[in-house]
């Protein structure tokens, strides 16, 4: 599956021959690599480069949505030796973007991280990619392979003074290799577990150099920001959230798929795009940001506008751009249940309270789904989210919290009728049904 | 320097400091685990959270560093409620079973749980379960009780230089381990008991003896290396429960090495003497000590009437206390000997004469760690030194540039520089090429003995290091001072040390050896060192400490002097067979345990201990046994009433440092072999052998370093006489064979057999440097 | 497990020569997954001594490769089928039938989650999210092919194609 559907393409609009349309010629029919040239024949400098991105307002699409132009500004100019790091380590439950990225247009990728290496000053790159997604792996491998015979990568890159060479390094199943100092040390050859902050980075990053990473779309958009001009790019979707942004639709609804429209495009648009409810049931609750961010319950994600200021107000995050759409056949302990499950799997293990408490909270929430709760339970459980919120190394400890408290905040009468009558609120039978996975094409 | 305030109270403190150092610096306590000043930061316990003014969460004081007007708030709301929430974490999963746990009464985990856990928690789960790990002879574990805290993985990647243990699996799964069938195998490792604030690592000896509030302190200094570490001890009963390290910053910092930690289990060992004996007709009688004392006082006194004073010979350990070396030396002084010598490894005496002073480590153990150019000559550092060798290992990790010359190429887990391996006999020549790259490098004079040599890379690379840099040492191991040409090996020393403008040093080797030549145990003029008065037997001897077919640079000469001998008079903790058999009278001494006493370590640092312990038995103090013979010779100056009067006049007043040490050395005539295709033996004193407390503890002798002794070989030499790796093979020397198997060491030169020495299966081989037959057996 | 058969083929050397190639020349530790993963293809799964071998090749502890080993989940410590089948049941795939299809291959095999069938084919795992719930139920087969939209009829033809 390609691309279901989009308003204003722009890292998109390769992907229209499907897995076709991925090598460097049609990437370059395209216009690629065309920004990368302008920039090395005008010798643009670096910090006009940089204030241009500065300009798109351009925000991280990794989760933290942290300004790029800005981040590159961090770089310590004098270094004698930078990286650029990619993380294409999408282990954020329900996103999945990145994959498709990759697998329809990796020069773009390839092109974004070449000019910001030259934007920072740095001469290698690594892309980290999930280690779940293989075949995306070799892809990408292989477009590096074009690139370095195109010259778009090496010594002197298009004749000018300036060299840069790219790796991919692939993951082998670790969620917090997302994290990027888990996936600095991923890189280094060991556990991925993350590094103490301060020092960012910037200033002390892959094998203790200035390094500065970004997620696979933030880099995708790139190019397509040089194309258009950093202004043009930010007036495509509102202040503060410059540009376009993929959006990875999954769960109850008809065509999950990647959908890219403006920041700050209306949910129900996003939600009509996908082919509306799947089985045209009820809206319940939404995940608007990947399964560390607060769920939303219908009413309110429906008054939503997709990008980080809208989704912020209205209590969660825009995160990574995953929509996990929940229709009334879910409960939402079960659900809870296996969000707690996956923090608890993937957890490092390196902070106290983390290790000990994503464990305590999955085993909590497991109880209450087995009719085993306690109506302390969930004061037990905000608790015990609290201690551990703010208390770690890195967000994962807070991503575990997250789901946890906002379920029950928003679900509380569901967890309480657990408790109380030891079943779900939603029959099992309906639940079932939900999945669409006994009756093929459920509609 | 910035200016912080901790809970109201303000200091500088300099840039960089971490938030926990500078609470440290005004005595405020945060509460801890991972962190330890010694290794990386880790930040995982958490435990230290503080609240910093304008942040928004509360930070680890570990790793958050201080900033100019930065606000600490240690026990604030925000600061208590978080050290609460951790401190719960932390117990969710913990077994709680203090009662029964060897950490009881000294558990930072129960000490802390006190002032910041509740006392009952909410966690009703199961609790996790953690299968315990075979780490060796050395530390047990109790995996459940672990807060993975990995401050015991830091310790062996950081200080003890490999990692041996390592932290697999992730999450609440993660689990504290060695690689699967390993153990903790460096001579350093019982550090991380010491270093685990709960009870998963306890010391496998010690386990259940004894409850810790039941155990009597007492500070010690170590009878065994150089480094003379600090140590406490403790007792129950009399009797020496357990060592740990007494941090000092200038010696041992806070560690000490597994032979200090574990070889108190020797002090009770069934070899220990008891009771004074006597030979007579062939028999041994357990006697009074008065009868033992006046048996030996007349035997000597016989022996140097009839056939004078020099037909004593005085065979003193290193290892022995100065107040012993001093009266020991004295008494046989005044019966006419000037035979006495405490360097009982030592083949090579010709710098005798022609030292400016002591030979020491010529600076402190501290300025080791400044040094930026180390060549360290002829040392099994590590096994040898392993403190000394920590401190390289640190410097190396930084800017130091360290490098070896040697005969064997054993791993360092240093980050070596450069490497010269040669046969013993080649040490001097290749040194020798060292000094005049040097020279060169420097534009010195090249002494004409040296100026004909061709220099070979790995000796030009040493020197092209040394010369790099601005504040260098040559560091002179055992293995350089047992050498048959070892005062060449000083000169070359001197010479490459001067030429650089910088340091020449010896690594001691035992814990008094520059106690001994404080203490004059040294000959005198026209007397006879250690292998001149076995070489030539004596008609008596004094043999202080020492076991005489280990202890000394050739047994089996040893035992056939003793043997010949009139009169020997052992002074000793333990008996061994051998001793029965040569001696005439065992005097039982006691142990740096049950005596007071001094040791002078390799930079001249003066230290001396008291007893922490009652004497065993009916062994006394040596320097009170031999101030009685003393009397009983009627000699004048046997009249001290405590060992520190022993030790004043040793030192001519109370000093700190010891007066007169010098590595100078007059001119040393400089020849050098030519490689005649000879096997050379290549002997090591095995860590766990090297004098007779440590033999004698039992979990020590089942450490990986105390493995049965083989005839090591490089695959070539190997090859060349024939053999594989596990063969027997008969090995000869001097006519003696003995027969061994035979091992692959690929560190060795060509050449070269290694074998240890102080070991009863090697003794029969003879001297430590010899030409060696071998043959398949 | 012999150590003859811990040590990696030249074939499987020189791959991870290709990789240590990616990483600055003192960095070569850097190459450890990937040389797990070479080994692992190679052995079917990792023994220690497999695992002492890569961390030799590569100059590292071997304490240092086996944690590398242990934490992340692709490794396979034990012996698994012939296929092993990973099947992602996290949330977004749950939503879409990833619990369901794989309580369908576990009656269709006869096992549960970290179970191997009797015959040595197919070793069964629960997954977590692989990024591509899009596709949902997803499924992972030896760890390299990616199955998507894995119903009823998509899972019979897969477990017929497995021989
Ligand atoms: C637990 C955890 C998981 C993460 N996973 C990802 C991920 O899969 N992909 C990603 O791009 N960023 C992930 N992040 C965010 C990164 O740490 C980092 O902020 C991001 O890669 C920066 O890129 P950006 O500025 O382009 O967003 C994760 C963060 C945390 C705390
Ligand atoms: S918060 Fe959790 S995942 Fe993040 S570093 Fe700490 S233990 Fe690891
Ligand atoms: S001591 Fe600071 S986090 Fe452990």
């Amino acid at each position: 599956m390609a691309l279901i559907d989009t308003i204003n393409p722009l890292l998109t609009t390769g992907w229209t021959k499907g897995d076709a349309g991925w090598g460097i010629k049609d990437y370059e029919a395209r216009g690629g690599y065309k920004q990368l040239r302008r920039v090395l024949e005008s010798r643009m400098t670096q910090d006009d480069l940089i204030a241009e991105v500065k300009t798109s307002v351009l925000r991280g699409r990794g989760g933290a949505g942290f300004p790029t132009g800005l981040k590159w500004s961090f770089m310590p100019k004098a270094a004698p030796l930078k990286y650029v790091v990619c993380n294409t380590d999408e282990g954020e439950p329900g996103t999945f973007k990145d994959r498709d990225l990759m697998r329809f247009d990796p020069h773009a990728v390839i092109e974004g991280m070449i000019i910001a290496g030259y934007a920072v000053g740095a001469k290698a790159g690594y892309n980290y990619i999930h280690g779940e997604i293989f075949e995306v792996y070799q892809r990408f491998e292989e477009a590096l392979d074009q690139a370095r015979a195109a010259g778009y990568l090496g010594n002197n890159i298009l004749g000018s003074e300036f060299s840069f060479d790219l790796f991919a390094h692939h993951g082998w199943g670790a969620y917090i290799c997302g994290e990027e100092t888990g996936l600095l040390e991923s890189i280094e050859g060991k556990k991925g577990q993350p590094r103490y902050k301060p020092p960012f980075p910037a200033n002390f990053g892959l094998y203790g150099k200035p390094t500065t990473i970004n997620n696979t779309e933030t880099f995708a958009a790139i190019p397509f920001i040089l194309g258009m001009g950093g202004e043009a790019y930010l007036n495509l979707g509102k202040p503060n959230n410059g540009g376009t942004k993929l959006f990875s639709v999954s769960g109850h609804v008809n065509r999950p798929g990647n959908f890219e429209v403006p920041m700050g495009t209306p949910f129900s648009k996003l939600l009509e795009m996908a082919g509306g409810m799947r089985g045209g049931r009820k809206l319940k609750a939404v995940i608007p940001g990947g399964s560390s961010a607060p769920v939303l319950p219908a009413d309110v994600i429906m008054d939503c506008t997709m990008d980080y200021d809208s989704i912020a107000k209205a209590g969660s995050m825009l995160g990574s751009g995953a929509v996990i759409v929940m229709d009334e056949t879910v409960c939402m302990v079960k659900a809870l249940e296996r969000l707690s499950y996956f923090y608890y799997e993937e957890s490092c293990g390196q902070c106290t309270p983390c290790r000990e408490g994503s464990g305590w909270l999955y085993r909590v929430v497991h109880r209450i789904e087995h009719g085993e709760g306690r109506p302390e339970d969930l004061d037990l459980l905000n608790r015990v989210t609290d201690n551990m919120m703010g208390k770690t190394i890195c967000a994962l400890a807070d991503a575990a919290a997250f789901p946890v408290r906002s379920f029950i905040k928003h679900f509380k009468s569901e967890f309480e009728y657990h408790i109380e009558n030891k079943k779900c609120l939603v029959d099992p039978e309906t639940q079932r049904m939900g999945s669409g996975f006994f009756k093929a094409g459920a509609a | 320097m910035v200016e912080i305030e901790i809970d109201g109270k303000t200091l500088q403190v300099e840039d960089g400091s971490t938030v926990i150092e500078a609470a440290h610096k005004l005595g405020t306590y945060i509460p801890h685990f991972c962190y330890h000043k010694k290794l990386s930061i880790a930040a995982n316990c958490r435990m230290c959270l503080v609240q910093v003014e304008k942040a928004p969460k509360p930070m680890p004081a570990c790793a958050t560093i201080v900033t100019n007007g930065m606000k600490v708030f240690t026990h604030s709301e925000l600061a208590v409620k978080a050290q609460k929430a951790v401190m719960e974490f932390l117990l969710i999963n913990h077994p709680l079973d203090c009662p029964i746990c060897d950490q009881g009464g000294e558990c930072q985990l129960q000490d802390l749980a006190v002032g910041y856990g509740d006392s009952a928690s909410k966690y009703e789960e199961e609790k996790r379960v953690v299968p315990d790990k075979d780490l060796g002879p050395l530390v047990s574990t109790d995996m459940t009780r672990c807060i993975n805290c990995t401050r015991c993985i830091r310790f062996t990647a950081e200080i003890a230089g490999f990692m041996e243990l390592g932290q697999s699996y992730r999450g609440e799964r993660a689990e504290v381990m060695p690689f699967i069938g390993k153990t903790v195998d460096t001579e350093l490792s019982g550090n991380i008991i010491d270093l685990c604030p709960v009870g998963a690592l306890t010391s496998k000896p010690f386990r259940f003896s004894a409850r810790t509030w039941e155990l009597s302190r007492r500070k010690s200094v170590s009878p065994h290396d150089a480094l003379g570490s600090n140590l406490i001890v403790q007792t129950k009963h009399d009797k020496v429960m357990r060592v740990l390290p007494l941090e000092n910053e200038a010696v041992n910092e806070c560690w000490i090495s597994d032979k200090e930690r574990f070889s108190y289990q020797g002090l009770n060992s069934a070899d220990r003497l008891t009771k004074p004996m006597v030979k007579q007709g062939g028999e041994w009688k357990e006697v009074d000590w008065n009868v033992a004392l006046d048996y030996a006082a007349h035997a000597l006194r016989d022996v140097a009437r009839n056939h004078g004073g020099a037909a004593i010979g005085g065979l003193l350990s290193p290892h022995a206390t100065l107040e012993e070396m001093f009266l020991a030396q004295k008494l046989l002084r005044s019966l006419g000997s000037e035979n006495i010598d405490l360097r009982l490894r030592h083949s090579d005496f010709s710098a005798d004469g022609k030292r400016a002073g002591i030979p020491s480590l010529g600076m402190k153990i501290a300025d080791i760690s400044a040094l930026d150019r180390v060549l360290v000559v002829g040392s099994f550092l590590r096994k040898d030194h392993p403190l000394i060798a920590q401190r390289l290992r640190q410097s190396a990790k930084k800017a130091a540039q360290v490098s070896i010359l040697h005969s064997a190429n054993d791993e360092l887990l240093i980050n070596l520089t450069a490497r010269a391996i040669a046969p013993p006999s080649h040490l001097p020549a290749l040194l020798a090429q060292v000094a005049k790259a040097v020279c060169a490098a420097k534009g010195a004079a090249v002494p004409s003995d040296i100026a004909s040599l061709s220099i070979t890379a790995d000796a030009q690379a040493i020197a092209d290091s040394l010369v790099s840099g601005s504040n260098s040492a040559v560091l002179l191991g055992n293995f350089a001072q047992q050498h048959p040409q070892a005062a060449m090996l000083h000169a070359l020393g001197r010479l490459i040390a001067t030429t650089l403008g910088g340091r020449l040093g010896f690594l001691g080797e035992a814990a008094n050896s520059v106690g001994g030549y404080v203490a004059r145990a040294v000959p005198g003029n026209g007397g006879l060192n250690a292998a001149a008065m076995l070489k030539d037997p004596r008609q008596a001897y004094v043999v202080l400490g020492a076991e005489a077919d280990l202890d000394t640079a050739d047994g089996a000469q040893a035992l056939a002097a003793l043997a010949k001998a009139a009169v020997t008079v052992v002074l000793t903790p333990f008996r061994t067979p051998a001793m029965l058999d040569y001696a005439a009278v065992l005097l039982p001494t006691a142990p740096f345990t049950e005596t007071s006493g001094t040791f002078v370590n390799t930079e001249g640092r003066v230290q001396s201990f008291y007893a922490a312990a009652k004497p065993l038995g009916e062994a006394r103090p040596g320097w009170k046994v031999l101030r009685v013979l003393g009397n009983l010779l009627e000699q004048a100056g046997f009249d001290q009433d405590s060992s520190e009067d022993v030790r004043n006049e040793a030192l001519g007043g109370k000093r700190e440092f010891v007066a007169g040490m010098s590595n100078g050395i007059e001119a040393v005539a400089l020849s050098f072999a030519d490689g005649a295709d000879k096997l050379e033996r290549v002997a090591d004193v095995p860590i766990y052998f090297a004098d007779p407390l440590v033999r004698r503890s039992p979990a020590l002798q089942q450490a990986a370093d105390s493995a049965v002794p083989a005839a090591r070989m490089n695959a070539a030499t190997l090859a060349k006489s024939g053999l594989a790796a596990g063969d027997a093979v008969k090995v000869g020397a001097g006519g003696t064979v003995i027969t061994l198997r035979a091992g692959l060491d690929n560190g060795l030169p060509d050449n070269v057999v290694r074998v240890a020495a102080a070991h009863a299966d090697t003794i029969g081989l003879g001297a430590m440097f010899a030409t060696l037959t071998v043959e398949k057996a | 497990m012999d150590n003859d058969n811990a040590q990696l083929s030249p074939e499987a050397l020189r791959r991870i020569d290709r990789e240590v190639a990616k990483y600055p020349a003192d960095q070569k530790q850097s190459a450890v997954m990937a040389a797990l993963v070479i080994a692992q293809d190679e052995k079917g799964w990792l023994p220690k001594e497999t695992i002492a071998a890569v961390a030799e090749y590569l100059g590292m502890a071997p304490m240092a490769a086996y944690e590398v080993a242990s934490f992340y989940n692709m490794y396979d410590l034990h012996p698994v089928g012939k296929y092993k089948i990973t099947v992602c049941t996290n949330l977004p795939c749950a939503l879409s039938g990833g619990v369901h299809a794989a309580e369908y291959v576990k009656t269709k095999l006869g096992i549960d989650f970290n179970e191997t069938t009797a015959d040595g084919k197919f070793t069964l795992k629960e997954g977590e999210c692989m990024g591509a719930c899009g596709d949902a139920p997803v499924m992972l087969v030896n760890n390299k092919r990616m199955c998507s939209f894995m119903l009823p009829e998509q899972i019979d033809n897969l477990l017929a194609e497995c021989k």
